[in-house]
């Protein structure tokens, strides 16, 4: 079974979001799609500064099987992308919610924070 | 629609992660396919390849019948049990299928072919034995075990029945030998030592269970693709295909053009293409930078043309990417590759990158 933790938002496209006490989103996959991809050898991240429209695919995923997009889960500004993947990308296999998050996003639209997903209602979307 | 081996309820057993292979349902990994991967290149890993097919070619013009059909000569096999490495070609020197073929008597050949061209190879076998008077038997209730790395043997061993061991043990590297209704090759598809050991379907679940208590880990499909794009192995339908021949997919060294009297299906058009020039060649690409190869990608070789990856991985060995490609002749020891738009720098080299545990670029 895949950890779906309460606390976070997710997207269709299997993208979770936590929001920061200081107004930011940090952004990453879930455990599900690690799952999915398998073991992780290369991760494409980013440019800081970089404004993207939510649903842009803004980094891309390599596992040994195959490469993926990450979508925006929302629009905004790249603030910090975790430089620790460019050397062990499989941190995201082994700790998808914590030390394996991707980047960082200063939203520019914050209601849209609305249309994602509670854990309730991605654990259904993932067991479907 | 999907067929499964019979060892399948052992891969669900063992957490196996199934896919859809060419119409069966076989385990991708069991976990990590790199940690698979480094199991066969460290200490010993097994695959179920039951899905591949095994057909037994039985007549007294068997040898005639091969020395038509294959691009390589079984004459060369002369002891009982040695294997030989081919392709099946078309008219236009196209490649069918690759085998192996081991010599067994001298009216019996044993044929294992893949999976995913069972349907088309069979059906060729039998139109061009027509006129050959032989009997074509598919083994369907044999399952095969693959084994492999540098302790699979010894591991093997205490997992095998005794008289299969006894035979087993004597084996030389890419010989087989008949055991009754067990059959083990010394042969691979990973770069490593190890057997491919044929067993009835009836004890395939028990032998299983024996080599993982030997110590021998299950490996899925990821693993073993992997495992043979490190050995520079090709793969059936991605590094060559009915479109293309052996002379432009590396597998020239397995033409037996002599002796010249010998006119296997294909022959005249692989020499009218070796007469015209080849135009390609396979080899081998290393990505230095960060990045992973794929297949399809395309290659760009400045002042000389371009080509494609056929096959491309990450190389949990050499921690790079690595692929299989099909370039211009002229092509010399660099090149790039275009990955999402952008041109990144490649190295061209033998299409060997790992051979028994070891680096070779």
């Amino acid at each position: 079974m895949s950890e779906v933790p309460a606390e976070l938002r997710y997207t269709k496209s299997h993208e979770w979001v936590r929001e920061e006490d200081d107004g930011t989103i940090t952004v990453g996959i879930t455990d599900h799609a690690q799952g999915l991809l398998g073991d992780l050898v290369f991760v494409e991240l980013p440019e800081v500064g970089a404004d993207m429209a939510v649903d842009d695919a803004c980094c891309v995923i390599e596992s040994v099987k195959a490469a993926s997009d990450v979508y925006m889960p929302i629009s905004g500004e790249i603030v910090e992308v975790n430089e620790l993947l460019n050397d062990e990308p499989e941190i995201i296999n082994s700790s998808p919610f914590d030390d394996g998050w991707i980047f960082k996003v200063q939203p520019s639209a914050e209601q849209e924070l609305d249309n994602l997903m509670d854990a309730d209602a991605y654990q259904s979307e993932i067991e479907d | 629609m999907s067929h499964k081996t019979v060892l399948y309820a052992k891969h669900v057993e063992y957490n196996g992660k199934i896919v859809d292979f060419a119409g069966w349902m076989m385990p991708v990994n069991y976990g990590s396919q790199v940690d698979e991967h480094h199991q066969v290149r460290n200490d010993a890993g097994m695959f179920d390849v039951s899905h591949m097919t095994i057909i037994d070619i039985v007549g007294e013009r068997v040898t005639e019948f091969l020395q038509y059909l294959l691009a390589n000569d079984v004459a060369r096999l002369t002891t009982p049990g040695k294997a030989l490495y081919s392709c099946m070609l078309n008219q236009n020197g196209g490649v069918i299928d690759d085998l192996i073929v081991y010599y067994m008597r001298d009216d019996w050949f044993r044929m294992v072919v893949n999976a995913a061209t069972r349907d088309k190879d069979l059906a060729w076998l039998q139109q061009q034995a027509e006129s050959f008077a032989l009997e074509l038997i598919e083994r369907a209730e044999t399952a095969m075990i693959a084994v492999q790395g540098p302790q699979a043997r010894k591991k093997a061993m205490q997992a095998l029945p005794v008289d299969v061991v006894e035979a087993a043990a004597e084996l030389e590297r890419f010989f087989g030998c008949d055991c009754g209704e067990w059959f083990v090759g010394r042969t691979g598809y990973t770069g490593e030592d190890g057997f491919e050991i044929m067993v009835p379907e009836s004890e395939a679940a028990a032998l299983w269970d024996r080599l993982s208590d030997a110590g021998v880990k299950p490996c899925g499909l990821g693993a073993r693709d992997t495992l043979r794009l490190e050995a520079g192995m090709n793969l059936y339908g991605s590094d060559m295909t009915e479109d293309t021949t052996p002379l432009v997919s590396g597998l020239g060294w397995t033409v037996a053009w002599e002796p010249v009297s010998r006119d296997f299906i294909g022959r005249r058009a692989l020499e009218a293409q070796r007469e015209a020039g080849v135009p390609q060649k396979l080899v081998g690409l290393i990505l230095d930078d960060r990045g992973v190869l794929r297949g399809h990608q395309k290659v760009v070789v400045e002042n000389v043309g371009e080509g494609e990856i056929t096959s491309g991985t990450f190389s949990p060995s050499l921690k790079k990417s690595i692929a299989l490609a099909r370039v211009p002749k002229a092509t010399g020891d660099s090149c790039q590759v275009e990955i999402r738009g952008k041109l990144l720098d490649a190295r061209v080299v033998r299409p060997v990158f790992v051979r028994d545990g070891k680096p070779v670029v």
